[in-house]
């Protein structure tokens, strides 16, 4: 039960790794917290239980309380999110339809009845505008939360999220700060068309002054809402669009999710397989059957997607010396791109073989129901692709 | 629709609890609607703002309360989602244009004299002439940097050059502790609110002393002090932010607006329209002021927009709006500050077109000799300049004198001149503050890229310029 003792085994190792000579860099912040790994039992004002999750079992959460709860990811989401209201008046929601109607993946519900429609705020329909008001908002004491109804639609909010929320706290000589957290349901569906299966963490990486993370679980997912929203910087967060019906019992007590680490899903000590969102669950369908057939692979779900958590994955290069990655985005220009240079740069001693990445084509996803899952990577793929690795 | 009502009595409990209302009512009962017999919703003055919002959010209630006969004699009306609307057997079209267009509110003639008949607010001595001094300062500011950037000390400038009278006459009708979001040619409140020229040197110059810690292009001014939201280059985004700041402010339930500033140019733009949108739906006190100086850098308002200019762009979104002479500085004051009060008491937006002409270029980078004829500059430039329609009333009430003028012109000028020297020379900003505040505290990858960094340029110092502090 690494999480009775004061210091997670994450910061244990970061704290290891910062005294010898190697090149990776430390995971940044969840160090500084040196009591964070405890799981507060009984709630002192301001304080609040972190778990750093590097050293987790599949199913973390029934490890850490027996008693917990069962929900469903979107309700974790709504728990995360009305905690978070709760706690500090000033958080508020934007969007379309998550008023009364309780938001089109019912992440708001009852919210509005709770707290009112001016803290909960139905807006007209133009993101740029919402977005906008959003960093105006949060540049005078607010601290909004924006959904996007649909992750692709907030292309039409690049221009406020690129220029004024990411920038504006640089160029304004750090007056102004924008805490603001921009979430919505995005990647690949069942059938949902071209416009409606974007993911938009291939568009935002590069911009400067936003973090961004994807949740995948019901408990990850409630701690990232909650860790974004006490964030100071721009966070956005990536939800799925097939993953909000996930159940898992989630404690009771007040825990929040670091924003810059990565999860342990699986540890193995053959291949290490970076995934995130809802390729875990076909990385995870892959595990079965590669365990079936002698392998042992390590799965980490690096949950943040901008900054990476190098210095989790590094731990894991030094393991198991090969890297397959796993995702949703496209070829051209995804997180795995971006994570395949990062990794090369930082760990290109200790590869075996080369990074192999399983990524979706640079097609706009299909309608029909065939071609839509040909084009999302599935777990035979990735099961041809340990064994290719660890030949 | 009945539990829109409901809803609306738990809300005040759970607002901000140091939300401080205009009037002590903390009795949160629903409040009756209050209702003349033109259907025109006259509010009681500000105090559950909540509330108010829910009420008003029901746009088919209001037209319901009135009872509907028309002049022509329909008696007949059908209602739709939106509400009621009298129908007509009659195909008519609403014109694109109107036979007159919207006349404009002026106080003062071209020569500077009080119109007969003219109402506005008086202005003490003590105010018109600060005023007056501050257009003065405003004007050689920009002719000294402007200069400056020719002689190649600046790398950009953006004057304000025929449109002081707008700059200083609403900042004096605004109060502090209203939000601006500015476009760009707004410099003059940040030096009415006592932005020094220094600090608009360094800004300029890009000195470690700068507010924007030299990370911005000159003018683009910020002062958190001064309630002066950091100029952002793209145009009109700073009207959705408008519409956030006024929801803040609405929160706390402070008397105080978002003042939010563009061009005609930037009323083209998407935002413009989805913020007035959203200001009106959302009841947001929000002062949008369009600087409409016929010019958006050789784009002419002919070929931006085919309405009767802005203020016509007002009622489309249920905004109540004024189109005022920007080159006569009181009538400029007088109604902002009658907006102004609108905007905070009624709690809903009020659009201002400012009539007036850009004198100067675009900026350093644009010659609009160009695309329009230098007789049509120096007309505006001359004969309807607003600092000569100002300084005259002012001089007529015995304010102001020209010995003064040269007086104040003088010390001036070497004050800004001196500014401009001293912010060449001082110390630019030092290495790491091109890394810091990209997020609240320093990530990891920014510090390896600041490391790097430095390591390149130890190796090669010759290769650095030897003026940035390490």
């Amino acid at each position: 039960m690494a999480a009775s003792f004061g210091v997670s085994s994450a910061a244990v190792q970061a704290v290891k790794s910062s005294a010898s000579p190697l090149p990776s860099p430390p995971v940044i912040r969840s160090e500084a917290r040196p009591i964070s790994g405890r799981i507060n039992r009984s709630r002192k004002a301001g304080k609040i239980a972190t778990h750093a999750v590097a050293a987790r079992t599949e199913n973390p959460a029934s490890a850490a309380s027996k008693t917990g709860h069962e929900v469903l990811l979107f309700e974790a989401l709504r728990e995360g999110l009305e905690e978070e209201m709760e706690r500090d008046p000033r958080v508020c929601i934007f969007g379309e339809d998550v008023g009364h109607y309780g938001g089109s993946y019912k992440v708001s519900k009852g919210l509005a009845e709770k707290y009112g429609d001016l803290r909960v705020l139905d807006t007209p329909i133009a993101e740029n505008s919402f977005t906008g008001m959003a960093v105006g908002a949060a540049m005078t004491g607010l601290r909004p939360v924006v959904e996007g109804m649909n992750m692709g639609f907030l292309l039409l909010a690049f221009n406020q999220i690129s220029d004024n929320c990411g920038m504006l706290h640089y160029t304004s000589g750090g007056q102004f700060t924008i805490p603001t957290v921009i979430r919505g349901p995005g990647g690949v569906g069942r059938q949902l068309g071209a416009e409606h299966s974007q993911r938009l963490e291939s568009y935002f990486q590069s911009i400067p002054g936003i973090q961004m993370v994807a949740c995948s679980t019901p408990y990850n997912a409630k701690g990232l809402m909650k860790a974004a929203i006490r964030s100071e910087n721009p966070v956005v967060l990536f939800e799925h669009v097939l993953l909000y019906n996930l159940k898992e019992r989630i404690p009771d007590e007040e825990y929040v999710v670091s924003l810059e680490e990565a999860e342990m899903v699986r540890p193995g000590k053959h291949v290490t397989i970076l995934t995130y969102s809802r390729m875990r669950y076909h990385v995870m369908q892959a595990a079965k059957t590669l365990v079936n057939k002698g392998y042992d692979p390590e799965v980490i779900d690096i949950r943040s997607l901008k900054p990476f958590d190098l210095h989790t994955i590094g731990n894991s290069i030094k393991k198991t010396h090969k890297v397959l990655i796993v995702e949703e985005c496209m070829r051209t220009g995804g997180i795995g791109a971006s994570l395949t240079a990062a990794i090369n740069e930082n760990f290109n001693d200790y590869l075996d073989a080369p990074i192999v990445c399983l990524s979706s084509q640079d097609v706009p996803t299909p309608y029909a129901g065939t071609l839509e899952e040909v084009t999302v990577v599935q777990p035979p793929q990735i099961v041809t692709a340990v064994e290719q690795l660890c030949r | 629709m009945g539990s829109w009502f409901a809803r609306s009595r738990s809300i005040p409990y759970l607002l901000k609890r140091n939300i401080s209302f205009l009037h002590a009512n903390s009795s949160c009962k629903t409040l009756p609607p209050y209702k003349s017999p033109h259907g025109f919703r006259e509010r009681p003055p500000a105090s559950i703002l909540s509330f108010r919002r829910l009420e008003s959010a029901m746009v088919g209630k209001q037209a319901q309360a009135v009872a509907y006969t028309d002049d022509d004699g329909e008696s007949q009306s059908i209602e739709f989602p939106g509400g009621r609307v009298g129908f007509t057997t009659q195909m008519e079209f609403i014109s694109e244009a109107t036979d007159k267009r919207v006349p404009c509110y002026r106080v003062l003639d071209d020569d500077g004299f009080p119109i007969a008949g003219t109402r506005f607010d008086q202005l003490d001595e003590e105010t018109a002439v600060r005023m007056y001094k501050s257009m003065v300062s405003l004007q050689i500011m920009d002719t000294i940097f402007y200069e400056a950037q020719r002689q190649g000390r600046l790398s950009f400038y953006l004057t304000s050059t025929g449109e002081e009278a707008i700059n200083i006459a609403t900042a004096a009708a605004l109060s502090p502790d209203d939000i601006i979001l500015p476009q760009y040619r707004e410099p003059g409140i940040l030096l009415w609110r006592g932005f020094s020229i220094e600090e608009f040197a360094s800004q300029c110059f890009g000195t470690k002393d700068g507010h924007g810690k030299g990370r911005q292009m000159p003018i683009h001014y910020g002062s958190k002090d001064l309630n002066f939201i950091t100029v952002s280059s793209p145009i009109a985004t700073q009207l959705p932010q408008a519409a956030g700041v006024a929801y803040s402010l609405k929160m706390d339930g402070k008397e105080a607006c978002a003042v939010a500033f563009t061009g005609d140019g930037g009323t083209s733009e998407g935002d413009f329209h989805a913020a007035m949108n959203f200001a009106a739906v959302m009841e947001a006190p929000v002062l949008f002021i369009c600087r409409n100086n016929g010019w958006a850098i050789s784009t002419p308002v002919s070929e931006q927009f085919r309405s009767d200019g802005v203020v016509v762009k007002g009622q489309a979104y249920g905004i109540r709006s004024i189109r005022v002479d920007g080159n006569d500085a009181l009538a400029v004051y007088s109604a902002i500050r009658a907006a102004r009060m609108m905007v905070v008491r009624e709690q809903k937006p009020v659009l201002v077109e400012a009539l007036t002409y850009r004198v100067g270029h675009h900026s350093t980078s644009d010659d609009s000799t160009k695309y329009r004829s230098v007789k049509e500059i120096e007309q505006w430039k001359r004969s309807r300049n607003p600092m000569t329609r100002f300084r005259n009333w002012v001089q007529a009430n015995g304010w102001w004198s020209d010995q003064e003028e040269a007086e104040l012109r003088g010390t001036l000028r070497n004050q800004v001149l001196k500014a401009i020297q001293v912010a060449e020379k001082a110390e630019k900003p030092c290495l790491g503050d091109l890394f810091s505040d990209v997020y609240d505290k320093l990530p990891s990858n920014l510090q390896q890229q600041e490391k790097s960094l430095r390591q390149t340029i130890t190796r090669h110092k010759q290769d650095f310029p030897p003026d940035v502090p390490l």
